[in-house]
């Protein structure tokens, strides 16, 4: 364990602690809003983004932050358009950004960069992307917190919230701002390909036993925190890559909770 | 002052016309019956009323507000046909589903308080459902979904509440208890406005019905021109 008393690990933890709190809260809203595939989308159009960012020299988590917002307010208008069928603008938006970072990606000269876009480089962290993800977690707790009951009520029944008052259309927006960006700022840690994965599983462990909506927001929370940190100590010990164990564990412990499903 | 003012109001989709000319107003107090055939606009003219829909022509005012510019979301409530239709999993309780018929008189950023618990509580006692407060949603039969439903809509005191087809696909006990529930609540003083083909319900708890023909056009009786016949005739024979 002396390995964390280096200060790049203890900024790794950091770091991933923090994303693994905010992730579920914006996973609760997907994943009943039956957009969870939304994750995917995002991450892929913010790679699109980095490999743009890597070709032509801007700074490649800028480019993916503008990228996945980009890909988020196309799915939410395209969605107006399927209102039953969200996952055509999911899936469009998807492959539009897998078509674009693959190409672009042809002509990145460093590809040891783009990869660690794909699978994340948690012990890379700068002392200022600990401070960028910081102030985003702090962001997104305090607005998932002052917008509780709107995003519940949109979540559970949108043109019920609308006719309650709440203001659907600026709540959307402000969401989807917040997903596109704790995608893009997320993927350069825990990698583009799993960050999807961090948002969904452990709302699925949490929907497995909670017994109200509240209940289940601070489990999946607690469910997320649970994996991040058991995932970073194994990948430490074995010297494996911490995205992909973080997952594994998460996936391993929802179906050791399967047979105690609430009936 | 009437509580509900709709005047020659058309609602037309490129290719057909739902509602032709439509004229009737309502007083408080009252509860009115929509009906007619599948398909004739009846809860086109409920999402009319209620600005989710934007009318060809006409005018609708409610509680003295043009429908498109309404604010006062806290004085009315509405439950809606597919009240039902959520994911059976949505991970929320009986008392997280009612708390969300207070937002309209709470608002935006606002804490819950210990006397919403009281008018939660209240509201699902109304029902007959205070001993399910904290289950699951999903895990609730049809029919006491939709008595949860009608305590959200209840929760917040409203003045008028707008009901589509609130007792499709539940027992004939459990609809002559959720319309008694509706009459009790109008005689309280709250308007109702309901689409139903419910018959019993007609007769002993509305004083108006409006009758949506396939044409487009509309008549309202008031409760004197009508007995068991000719609702009967309204109802199953359009014409
Ligand atoms: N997007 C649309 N484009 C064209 N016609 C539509 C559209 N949506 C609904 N309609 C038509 O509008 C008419 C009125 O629908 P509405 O849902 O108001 O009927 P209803 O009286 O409530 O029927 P039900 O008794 O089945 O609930 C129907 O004939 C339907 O075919
Ligand atoms: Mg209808």
């Amino acid at each position: 364990m002396e390995i964390l008393t280096y200060s790049f690990m203890q900024r790794a933890f950091a770091v991933a602690v923090l994303i693994s709190v905010i992730t579920p809260l914006i996973g609760n809203i997907i994943v009943l809003k039956r957009l969870s595939s939304i994750g995917d989308a995002l991450s892929h159009s913010s790679l699109a983004g980095v490999a743009i960012g890597l070709c032509f020299g801007f700074d490649p988590i800028l480019s993916a932050v503008i990228f996945s917002m980009l890909a988020a307010f196309t799915i939410e208008f395209v969605r107006r358009c399927f209102y039953r069928y969200s996952e055509i603008a999911t899936a469009v938006v998807l492959s539009f950004g897998v078509g674009t970072a693959a190409v672009f990606s042809g002509f990145i000269k460093n590809s040891s960069a783009f990869s660690s876009f794909l699978f994340g480089s948690i012990v890379a962290v700068s002392s200022f992307e600990l401070f960028v993800v910081i102030i985003l977690s702090l962001i997104v707790i305090v607005t998932v917190i002052i917008l509780y009951r709107e995003l519940f009520f949109i979540t559970f029944d949108e043109e019920g919230a609308q006719l309650s008052g709440v203001k659907v259309k600026t709540v959307n927006f402000v969401f989807t701002l917040l997903t596109a960006i704790v995608v893009s700022v997320s993927s350069r840690t825990v990698g583009a390909l799993v960050i999807s994965s961090l948002m969904i599983i452990p709302v699925a462990c949490a929907m497995l036993i909670s017994k109200s909506y509240r209940s289940n927001v601070i489990l999946s929370v607690i469910f997320a925190v649970l994996f991040t940190v058991i995932g970073l100590f194994i990948s430490c010990i074995y010297n494996i890559k911490p995205g992909g164990t973080i997952v594994l564990i998460g996936i391993f412990i929802l179906l050791l909770l399967i047979p105690f499903r609430k009936k | 002052m009437s509580i509900l003012q709709v005047s020659e109001l058309c609602f037309k989709y490129p290719d057909k016309t739902i509602l032709e000319n439509i004229s009737f107003s309502l007083e408080k107090g009252d509860f009115l019956c929509i009906v007619g055939t599948n398909g004739t606009g009846k809860s086109t003219l409920l999402k009319l009323i209620l600005n989710i829909l934007k009318p060809t022509k006409g005018e609708i005012k409610i509680l003295g507000e043009s429908a498109s510019k309404f604010t006062s979301f806290d004085k009315i409530s509405y439950v809606s046909q597919k009240a039902t239709g959520f994911n059976a999993d949505f991970p929320a309780t009986v008392e997280e589903i009612v708390a969300l018929g207070l937002y309209s008189k709470k608002g935006f950023l606002s804490f819950p308080k210990k006397s919403d618990k009281l008018k939660i509580e209240s509201a699902l006692e109304r029902v007959g459902m205070k001993s399910y407060s904290k289950r699951l949603i999903g895990k609730l039969s049809g029919g006491q979904q939709q008595r949860v439903f009608i305590a959200k809509a209840l929760v917040n005191e409203p003045e008028i509440i707008f009901l589509d087809e609130p007792t499709v696909g539940i027992d004939v006990k459990a609809v002559d208890s959720i319309c008694c529930l509706l009459g009790e609540l109008n005689k309280s003083g709250i308007t109702i406005v309901m689409v139903t083909h419910d018959i019993s319900s007609i007769l002993y708890h509305s004083n108006k019905v409006l009758h949506l023909s396939e044409d487009g056009s509309a008549k309202i009786l008031a409760s004197e021109e009508f007995n068991s016949q000719t609702i009967f005739n309204h109802v199953h024979h359009n014409h």
